[in-house]
């Protein structure tokens, strides 16, 4: 039985330490303290946003909390001002990384958008 | 309980209080300067008042200002957005010429909902017609149906949208009042860049609003009254 666990574990490490070395890395922007957890906003900003944009496009609510705009106002580069612009930008890298395609950005700006009232302005 | 106890307990009723009065503001700062989180209420009905005797023929600065404000090419071919247009018209029985902005009329019975099937085409509670693009699938009924033909559909992939204004190829879109300046309190981009006060926007349902005073006071008319869908638009000299 030990001598599984020990086997199980030398398989693991590696294993693990591979997959960290490979997994995507990603441009986070201004980042900081995000409106949820990490890991659960990982999982679930998908179900999140699907949610708030119903919310806002046909009721009004207008909650900055959990806003695309929200979203991409931290994370955009800081670089570019972009989510999008580069491989490693914030919305591509996982999602190229993972083969999902996202539609978001047909529509949506994805510009920080005090930089793109800045550009703008007049 | 002794004398220490009761500092104490003082002492955190008074800090808990002094808490609060620091950190009130600064909510409510918060939800002036990013939106309020509650729904829109029904009890309100924005709507416009035009002074066709205010509006100038040749005169395009409402048109400017939506097209900048909204991100359109500021193009009038068949396949560019327009969601506001300028009419020169003329009574060939008198000569009298009038001048107005053509845009949606935010109908309290919209047609375009009617036929829309996938119920992208809404009516806000506060009665504002819109274009749900998540669910548009770009049929184009709504065009057919709206007698005004306010709708636009956008032919072309776009890029570099205003981010308060998500635009998109294969849906269809019109006027929504500006309804993100609405939500932060301003006025739409066409009432506040008329610079002869020719758009008049306010509460409808709000006796004491501006407009109302005036709708109740001054003869105005629904374009296609006939049709019986309450125009959340009015003129005033038509």
């Amino acid at each position: 039985m030990k001598l599984f666990a020990s086997l199980l574990l030398c398989l693991c490490i590696p294993a693990a330490l591979a997959a960290e070395a490979t997994g995507p890395k990603l441009d986070i922007g201004k980042g900081g303290q995000c409106v949820e957890d990490a890991q659960w906003m990982r999982k679930n900003h998908p179900h999140v946003l699907n949610h708030q944009r119903d919310e806002t496009v046909r009721m009004g609510v207008r909650d900055p909390k959990h806003s695309l705009k929200g979203c991409i106002e931290c994370h955009a580069s800081t670089k570019d001002d972009s989510v999008t612009a580069r491989a490693d930008s914030f919305c591509v890298a996982c999602h190229k990384y993972e083969a999902v395609k996202i539609d978001c950005f047909e529509c949506h700006s994805n510009k920080r958008q005090s930089a793109w009232l800045q550009r703008n302005a007049k | 309980m002794n004398i220490n106890d009761l500092r104490r307990r003082n002492f955190l009723k008074t800090s808990i209080g002094a808490a609060a009065v620091a950190i009130a503001p600064g909510f409510l700062l918060f939800d002036i300067a990013h939106g309020k989180a509650q729904a829109v209420s029904g009890k309100v009905r924005w709507g416009m008042l035009i002074d066709t005797a205010q509006c100038r023929e040749g005169c395009n600065d409402c048109v400017t200002a939506c097209n900048k404000e909204n991100g359109l090419s500021g193009g009038t071919g068949a396949t560019d957005s327009q969601w506001i247009r300028k009419v020169d018209i003329k009574d060939i029985n008198t000569g009298r010429k009038v001048s107005l902005p053509m845009m949606c009329q935010h109908c309290e019975n919209p047609p375009c909902v009617d036929v829309c099937p996938t119920n992208a085409s809404f009516k806000r509670a506060d009665g504002i017609v819109l274009v749900d693009r998540h669910r548009c699938i770009g049929c184009r009924y709504c065009m057919m149906a709206c007698p005004y033909k306010a709708r636009s559909f956008v032919h072309e992939p776009l890029t570099d949208q205003n981010p308060d204004v998500p635009r998109g190829k294969g849906t269809v879109e019109s006027c929504t009042l500006c309804v993100h300046r609405i939500d932060k309190g301003q006025q739409p981009a066409c009432a506040e860049s008329c610079t002869n006060k020719a758009i008049l926007f306010g509460n409808l349902n709000d006796p004491d609003s501006e407009i109302a005073k005036k709708i109740r006071a001054v003869s105005s008319v629904q374009v296609r009254a006939n049709l019986g869908l309450n125009t959340g638009v009015r003129y005033q000299g038509l």
